[in-house]
């Protein structure tokens, strides 16, 4: 049985797409379910080690899909209007999954809405998420419930933004670390 | 060199500026602070090949508190911000600074939110080394011209300056 067969046995109607890319498997589950997939796909599955674990911010690519989309409904007719389907989450956390035993690699896709970036913390099943969930936090903001220690991970504590959201500027916003000395006067 | 040697029982004639530049320009014992692929450049330049030592480096110090020469060699980080000027904070005078590299003394590529944009934005600096790395050769060179620098400096005229002040 090949690896998609598998998956879909396994997941059911969790899995809501796959994509299929230079032999590599991607399989896309609703957020809130992240968990109980992650979980069976370990158990079930022997998807034993956690590779990575990694964010996307897809708000550019979507904008550009929208125009482009625009722009080829003007240029056929002006038919279809009011169709404008609602763009997906713009956030996407990843999961890269590697079977030790069989020597297969998985991807599962989470899609995370900006209103609502929640998703449940997978430390529990793997201690190594430990630190890619704080790099995710850190760079995207999205906050990771149950996670032990959920910090940022590369910039300092007070830092205000989220650098790697695609509305950050390359340049950063004058964001700036100073070193005070707390005196003690006696 | 500014030194007069008088016959007989090895009587020496020089003014107490020259004798105290003499003795700091040619002991500048470095801070070695690498932070990058510059770190390695430096090594190169500490170690028997290159051997900095013939200058009067001879002894890299990994505490500031017993250091001349801080050899920035390296990327900072605006994280990494406090630690460097602490750093410098906690070396006692007289001291000098080599920015190494082109992060060191610009930022180099990375001109991005995380990177500082030259160390001279939180510390004095002496002399400036660019290339990406450059060459242990290149490092040679700007200690010997914090050498020239300390040789050229007044440090007698300084401490009456302050004596004046107050």
């Amino acid at each position: 049985m090949s690896l998609k067969d598998r998956v879909e046995r396994c997941l059911g109607d969790y899995a809501t797409a796959f994509v299929e890319c230079r032999g590599d498997l991607c399989v896309e589950v609703p957020v809130e379910d992240v968990l109980k997939v992650i979980a069976s796909l370990k158990d079930e599955l022997g998807f034993d080690f956690l590779s990575d674990l990694f964010g996307v911010d897809n708000s550019v690519l979507f904008e550009k899909k929208a125009k482009a989309a625009k722009k080829k409904k003007k240029a056929e007719d002006e038919a279809l209007p009011g169709d404008d389907v609602p763009p997906p989450p713009r956030f996407e956390v990843n999961y890269l999954l590697l079977s030790l035993e069989r020597n297969e690699r998985l991807q599962v896709k989470i899609r995370v809405p900006e209103d609502k970036p929640e998703v449940d913390s997978v430390t529990g099943i793997w201690k190594a998420a430990t630190w890619p969930e704080r790099e995710v936090y850190d760079m995207y903001g999205i906050k990771f419930k149950g996670h032990p220690d959920l910090r940022r991970l590369l910039m300092w504590d007070e830092f205000p933004a989220y650098p790697l959201r695609k509305d950050y500027p390359l340049e950063g916003q004058g964001e700036e670390r100073h070193l005070s000395y707390t005196t003690t006067e006696s | 060199m500014g030194f007069q040697a008088y016959g007989g029982n090895g009587w020496l004639l020089t003014k107490m500026e020259q004798l105290i530049n003499w003795g700091r320009s040619r002991s500048p014992w470095p801070l070695p602070y690498g932070t990058a692929c510059c770190g390695i450049e430096m090594m190169a330049a500490l170690a028997a090949g290159y051997d900095l030592g013939r200058f009067g480096a001879e002894r890299p110090s990994f505490s500031p508190r017993q250091a001349d020469v801080l050899i920035e060699a390296g990327t900072i980080t605006k994280k990494m911000v406090p630690i460097l000027k602490k750093i410098y904070d906690q070396m006692a005078e007289p001291k000098w600074v080599i920015a190494m590299g082109a992060c060191a003394c610009s930022g180099g590529v990375f001109r991005t939110y995380s990177t500082l944009q030259g160390i001279d934005n939180v510390i004095p600096v002496d002399v400036y080394v660019p290339g990406c790395p450059p060459r242990p050769e290149g490092l040679i060179y700007a200690l010997m011209k914090v050498m020239e620098k300390i040789e050229n400096d007044h440090p007698l005229r300084k401490h009456a300056l302050d004596l004046v002040e107050g």
